[in-house]
């Protein structure tokens, strides 16, 4: 039973790095209509970076804050050169044009640092566990991924529902040309939203490093999990993103714990030692399918486009 | 009956790719052969995509999954002792068929961003099963256990003549597809691009027509995994990476969508252009990414649309 809860807290903690990464995604898709695919290299960018910051400074927190800054940049510096081309494009151009930037900055970072995986130490204040319930302890690194991804949640929350550039943002994910006509700088909007959805698949990235292994190509194996929690969630909605990253992180993490304990009871061990481990990696793009099946727009469809 | 510039092109090409193993044994240059054989495999992946990406205007973001299901049936059966090479394409095909069936019966209900989504997610899904199963090399892969038997007909062992089989089978494709994207089906998929809700108006229900040129593109990609594990005599999980759909995807569009000779010409192109660059640097990407940056932003129509007008489209 212990064991369950650690396994749901780590499902948690999985599901709020991929709500990172699916509300800049959905974001800059609702607003800018733009299919980014260079989004998991932005989220490797940020890993990378908060480790050599961490090593230029010492400081984690510094490491953490010189990184967030240096995606945030990156973003702009992106969206500027390459990507503010491709609003008007169709959504095939956009895949296509930004698989070539993967390419560029997988590469890129394998000149800058290798390609062999990097690891990163944890300062001795995160190091250690924590007691959640009596006697059931949890990694603090790990318990700090989930607070500041909920406290992050909370946040964009406020920061579309309750702010005037939340309002410009949710105004120009309905109807971009009348915001344009109300003479909103939408040009400047874009670039922000960019920006934020950037710094938040860098944060993810940076939060993700010390768990697993920091190495070209990260981005892309979270990237394609982000889908499909988008497709889940419903494009172009943040509720339906934390919701579906929430289900896909406890999906993927109890089904790679337990599926093959759970089939052994009734399969002969060595079929479950087989289907386990396979029937698990499948699961949440199962999921999907079902989704799908029931409802094509995903769990909460946004309305207008 | 006139040829018109795009049947001329067309055939030249297929002659020009005939005439390789020629030139390599006048060079002394086997290597060609391989190259070029491994050219005409992923052209023929391109061709079957582009039946549903360039004529149906369904963006599958997932086209490696047929390559490697394609694949697997051959490795898997070698593997058990089933050598037979009739039997083992043959299920090649049926099997990437049938996936391709129940992917494209899920995604087709969508469009869009979703269906590049959708597609995508269920091949990544198969490249982790093919990761996950340890029985047939997991994440390693393995060895193909034998090449495929054909009972004397042909010995795949031969490089010059499974050259020309594979040749053989770019050029039937090439015909196969030229007849079904003028035939009332194609008519019917195209008219589905241009305009679901005319189509749907006029009376058919494109949904079937779609999937139906899924299954067939699937089933055809099917084939080039077939000759992909036979070329390479190695059956890898990467087959089913979703980088492979990226840079299948691109050679379609590289070459022109939406014309038959064109995913030839991007495979060509692309697949050299790697081989250039390989050569030259370890970090080819660096290059080659922006390169497909390029392309896509300033050269939309691909290749072939730079030719004079009536060689493009069709």
């Amino acid at each position: 039973m212990l064991l369950v809860l650690e396994q749901a807290l780590n499902g948690l903690q999985y599901g709020v790095t991929l709500f990172l990464m699916a509300a800049g995604l959905t974001l800059v898709f609702g607003i800018m209509n733009l299919v980014n695919l260079a989004h998991g290299s932005l989220y490797m960018v940020g890993a990378y970076l908060a480790t050599t910051f961490y090593q230029w400074t010492g400081s984690f927190l510094a490491g953490v804050a010189l990184a967030l800054a240096a995606t945030l940049g990156l973003g702009i510096l992106l969206e500027i050169v390459a990507l503010r081309t491709l609003y008007e494009r169709d959504h095939l151009d956009q895949v296509l044009a930004t698989f070539g930037l993967i390419l560029f900055f997988n590469e890129l970072v394998a000149i800058l640092w290798g390609r062999a995986a990097l690891y990163t130490s944890l300062p001795a204040w995160l190091g250690g566990h924590v007691p959640v319930l009596p006697g059931v302890r949890y990694p603090v690194y790990r318990a700090v991924v989930i607070v500041v991804g909920l406290a992050v949640a909370v946040l964009l929350w406020g920061l579309v529902a309750r702010t005037r550039l939340g309002m410009l943002i949710r105004a120009g994910a309905s109807n971009r040309t009348m915001v344009a006509a109300l003479g909103v700088n939408i040009r400047l909007l874009y670039t922000l939203v960019f920006g934020l959805g950037a710094a938040l698949a860098g944060l993810a990235g940076l939060m993700a490093g010390p768990i697993y292994a920091v190495q070209p190509g990260m981005g892309e194996q979270i990237l394609i999990q982000v889908f499909v929690v988008i497709v889940i969630g419903g494009i172009g909605s943040i509720r339906g993103a934390l919701v579906a990253a929430i289900i896909v992180g406890m999906v993927d993490t109890l089904g790679r714990a337990f599926l093959k304990p759970t089939l052994a009871t009734f399969l002969s061990p060595s079929a479950a030692d087989s289907a386990g481990p396979a029937l698990a990696s499948m699961l949440i793009y199962l999921l999907m399918a079902v989704v799908l099946l029931f409802r094509p727009q995903g769990l909460f469809p946004v309305r207008a486009r | 009956m006139a040829l018109s510039p795009r049947t001329l092109a067309v055939s030249a090409c297929v002659i020009a790719l005939g005439l390789v193993p020629l030139a390599a044994a006048v060079l002394d240059e086997p290597f060609y052969i391989d190259l070029f054989r491994r050219i005409m495999i992923f052209a023929i992946a391109a061709l079957s995509l582009d039946l549903v990406l360039g004529y149906g205007g369904m963006v599958s973001f997932g086209h490696a999954a047929y390559l490697g299901v394609g694949a697997y049936a051959v490795g898997v059966l070698a593997y058990h002792g089933v050598d037979n090479g009739y039997l083992q394409w043959a299920v090649a095909i049926l099997a990437s068929a049938l996936i391709a069936l129940v992917i494209g019966a899920v995604s087709i209900r969508t469009s869009g961003v979703y269906f590049i989504m959708i597609t995508l997610a269920f091949t990544q899904m198969l490249y982790y099963l093919g990761i996950s199963i340890e029985e047939y090399g997991g994440d390693d892969g393995m060895r193909l256990a034998t090449l495929s038997q054909f009972a004397g007909v042909i010995d795949l062992g031969d490089a010059t003549a499974f050259y020309y089989l594979v040749l053989g089978i770019l050029a039937l494709f090439l015909l196969l597809g030229h007849r079904i994207v003028n035939a009332r089906f194609g008519m019917v998929i195209r008219a589905a691009r241009s305009n679901e809700g005319r189509a749907l108006a006029i009376g058919f229900s494109p949904y079937r027509y779609k999937l139906a040129a899924f299954v067939i593109a699937g089933a055809m990609g099917g084939v080039a995994g077939a000759l992909l594990v036979n070329h390479t005599a190695y059956l890898t999980p990467e087959f089913m990476h979703w980088t492979r759909s990226g840079e299948i995807m691109f050679m379609v569009i590289l070459g022109g969508m939406g014309t038959l000779i064109g995913p030839v010409v991007g495979a060509l192109v692309l697949l050299l252009l790697e081989d250039m660059l390989s050569a030259w640097t370890v970090h080819w990407q660096i290059i080659l990414g922006p390169f497909l940056v390029l392309v896509v932003l300033f050269a939309k129509r691909g290749l072939v649309g730079l030719l004079p007008d009536g060689a493009g489209r069709g």
